[in-house]
């Protein structure tokens, strides 16, 4: 512990009493008791478990199935405060759509030495054999899951950009769903922005960016790797709400660059294709020669223009950790203006300075490997182990391009039900952001994601984090006008 | 439809009515066992095992033949693939492929019944068994409501057609068993123990009442045999299930415009199964006729995968 946090309903830690705006929530949390949260949270786990929403933990054979833990109090953001949050979303994601037309077309930010090339040109998450290919509309980063943190009441940070296929939105839908059943009280108190049209704004999103012309219907498709993939849930989740097929590889076949699926008819015609599945597995012809799995053929039919696939190929490009820490260059270059919301301040292992200060600081910061993601490979230094250090020294020292390093944030926190009562725990933020043809949409909520552990900072699922829903109020405030015993200076 | 959606919902009907036949059987020979006036005992459960054919399967793991081995075998043996567990875990893994296609309660049906058996494997006294069998045989019907409840479309009929070709192998193989089954020496064909067996049978059909109804005189095998070969109104009875799967074959010809070999494979089995005369396959031998009807079914079941793709 000893960080001292901000607390999104209590303020900063200096401050006396919840922030005015959300004293109400305040007034909720003292008046229900805790044995009544808990059972409010055990009904919403039931059921969670009964619908299946579970995800697989990797290298835990015996618990292969497990579900997220939910917290039942939710963490809220005023309108103001999501007013200014989308317009970075928004900048950003179009920097990153412009980042990847131009890496993968003129490579101008190349030509003038923005980027150093061989930071591109020899990243494995760089696919020459996308280069030259044009998705229909020019749409490359369809869904994005944007990682943020907050350390005040206007700093936010962006932790990291999901550009690839960024999953959790199936629990920011169950999450309202269970708040909205177990919690109906909340929903008096608060106007909360609704978050459960996001399956017809991905749907709009994917006949949006159709390669076939307007007036006919498209076919579009969730194409998963399967009901074993940890993700499963949320691929037949979202195949189910918007009403389309949910597919295997083996269930689709190109055929004179054409994609169709297999069905009990015979062939059916495919235009767009939502994929849950890495690149690497997309198509053996041009990816991975050493995998059976994937559509042989897809990536011709991609490049004839016959079929769109979101998200694009290749996009691991942009969202890289070793590109990450050029993302201020990459918006300021692409928008012209500076960057809406800053990056967290990163140390590249790769240049020697760097590394001298970051070997230096170890106990101090966090480094994470650069292709690593879910919280492995990474090393939390303030609460490491001296030996854990010395491992990732180690590693350091023989391969620092793969690290980069981060100073230890004082993540803020959200009151959240553990075993003593409701006590403070830090969280991070994946907000969904929409690119179709049309312009980028925020979806207003997100994935709030909580250490459950006292202190800690991680809040991967895989290590122990649980989820919240996330409330974005709607423009008049905190409160409806209806709200009994608050104060009247307030306004409404 | 896609071909391997239909496969999985095809397996799905197919692995939950096995979970049920085998619920249904346990309970069954566990009253026949724990409730007739001379405990059946071994015999009971030996029954039970050629039923399922897996009388080989079970010398193999090296168990006593008791009532206790055999239950958990049957129930909750995690390396037999005909265990009520096993059964579960394959209908839930299909269930799991094609979650899109099931309703909720579909598949919280499925996912209840498998969840079943993580809290109650430790100990199989007779209360205890009957208590899962109960749950598993709750979940299942649950499970039959619900798809009851889900659109008449493909989905459902193809759970439909996997269901109703289980059953058509599942009451052939359940009349089969008194072929396998001896009585203990001393005892004599309409004695005590051989009623038993027979009210067994009914009772995994759950058929004693409709027995009741539709024959006037007591328990008679040549009944028992009429009653599960060639009486339609008896859900379980072969006639009724060669008559469902040609109803779901119909439905699935008329949504999906695809029809072939499948469908007159089971329209020809079911004019077939109309003119059964049971006094004639007993006088014919009813092991050979069951025999047949158990081989036309495998039959007709590669047929169907043939038919849709299923590949």
């Amino acid at each position: 512990m000893g960080i001292q946090a901000f607390d999104e309903i209590m303020g900063p830690a200096s401050g006396d009493g919840a922030r005015p705006e959300l004293r109400a929530l305040c007034h909720w949390l003292d008046d229900t008791p805790a044995d009544e949260l808990r059972r409010r949270q055990e009904a919403a786990e039931t059921t969670f478990r009964q619908l299946g929403i579970t995800f697989a933990v990797y290298g835990e054979s015996d618990a292969s199935e497990r579900i997220i833990p939910f917290d039942i109090v939710p963490r809220v953001f005023l309108a103001d405060e999501w007013a200014r949050l989308s317009e970075g979303l928004v900048q950003r994601v179009e920097a990153i759509n412009a980042f990847l037309v131009d890496i993968y077309g003129e490579r101008r930010i190349l030509k003038e030495g923005v980027l150093p090339e061989d930071l591109i040109l020899g990243n494995a998450q760089f696919r020459p054999e996308i280069a030259g290919i044009r998705p229909p509309h020019d749409v490359w980063a369809h869904i994005c899951g944007i990682d943020l943190v907050r350390t005040g009441p206007d700093s936010f940070f962006v932790l990291e950009d999901n550009a690839r296929t960024p999953s959790g939105v199936s629990y920011m839908l169950e999450n309202r769903e269970a708040m909205v059943r177990l919690c109906p009280e909340l929903f008096a108190k608060f106007r909360v922005a609704a978050v459960d049209s996001y399956p017809d704004m991905l749907l709009e999103t994917m006949k949006s960016v159709s390669p076939r012309g307007c007036g006919q219907a498209p076919t579009c498709v969730v194409l998963t790797p399967g009901h074993y993939n940890s993700a499963y849930y949320e691929h037949s989740f979202l195949a189910d709400s918007m009403g389309i097929e949910l597919v295997e590889a083996a269930d689709l076949i190109v055929d004179d660059d054409v994609v169709y699926m297999r069905t009990i008819a015979g062939r059916v015609k495919v235009d767009v294709i939502y994929r849950r599945v890495d690149d690497d597995f997309l198509d053996p012809l041009v990816f991975r020669a050493d995998s059976m799995l994937g559509v042989p053929g897809l990536i011709a039919a991609y490049a004839a223009g016959n079929v769109a696939i979101l998200n694009a190929p290749g996009n691991g490009i942009a969202d890289d950790k070793a590109i990450y820490s050029y993302m201020p260059e990459i918006v300021r270059f692409y928008s012209g203006g500076e960057a809406k919301l800053p990056n967290v301040e990163t140390y590249r292992c790769r240049e020697p300075q760097a590394l001298k200060y970051v070997l230096e600081h170890l106990d101090q910061l966090v480094v994470k490997l650069v292709d690593g993601s879910g919280g492995y490979g990474m090393l939390v230094g303030p609460t490491a182990s001296k030996a854990e250090i010395e491992r990732f020294r180690a590693a350091l020292v023989a391969t620092p391009e793969r690290y980069i390093a981060q100073p230890t944030l004082a993540l803020s926190t959200v009151p959240t039900l553990v075993e003593q009562g409701v006590s403070p725990r830090h969280v991070d933020f994946r907000p969904f952001v929409l690119t179709g043809s049309k312009g980028v949409k925020v979806v207003p909520g997100g994935l709030t994601r909580v250490a459950l552990r006292e202190g800690s900072l991680v809040v991967n699922s895989s290590q122990g984090g649980g989820t919240k829903d996330s409330f974005v109020l709607m423009d008049g405030g905190g409160m409806t006008q209806t709200m009994p015993g608050m104060s009247q200076s307030m306004g409404f | 439809m896609l071909s391997r959606a239909a496969a999985s919902l095809y397996w799905l009907g197919r692995y939950v009515e096995r979970a049920d036949f085998i619920a249904r059987l346990v309970e069954a020979t566990l009253r026949l066992d724990v409730l007739s006036p001379r405990p059946a005992g071994e015999a009971a459960w030996r029954s039970a095992l050629a039923v399922t054919d897996t009388l080989d399967a079970f010398e193999a793991t090296g168990a006593a033949l008791t009532r206790e081995e055999v239950a958990r075998f049957l129930i909750g043996d995690p390396s037999h693939p005909g265990s009520i567990l096993r059964c579960l875990a394959q209908a839930r893994d299909n269930a799991r492929a094609v979650r899109t296609a099931l309703s909720r309660e579909a598949w919280a049906a499925i996912n209840g019944a498998w969840l079943v058996f993580d809290r109650r494997m430790s100990r199989l006294d007779p209360d205890a068994t009957l208590a899962v069998v109960d749950a598993v045989k709750n979940e299942t019907r649950g499970f039959e409501g619900a798809v009851h409840r889900m659109l008449r479309n493909q989905t459902t009929q193809f759970i439909r057609l996997g269901q109703s070709v289980e059953r058509t192998d599942d009451t052939a193989r359940l009349l089969d068993v008194k072929y396998h089954i001896l009585l203990p020496e001393g005892e004599i064909v309409g004695g005590i123990v051989d009623r038993d067996q027979w009210t067994t049978i009914l009772q995994t059909v759950s058929a004693v009442t409709a027995y009741r109804w539709l024959y006037s005189e007591g328990l008679r095998p040549a009944n028992v045999i009429d009653l599960l070969l060639t009486r339609a109104e008896l859900p379980r009875s072969v006639a009724a299930s060669a008559e469902e799967t040609v109803t779901a074959l119909n439905a699935l010809a008329k949504s999906s415009g695809t029809q072939g070999e499948a469908d007159r494979m089971a329209r020809n089995r079911y004019a077939r199964v109309v003119k059964t005369r049971t006094g004639d396959v007993i006088a014919a031998g009813l092991h050979q006729h069951l025999q047949t009807v158990i081989e036309e079914n495998a039959q007709l079941h590669l047929a169907i995968g043939r038919q849709f793709k299923f590949g």
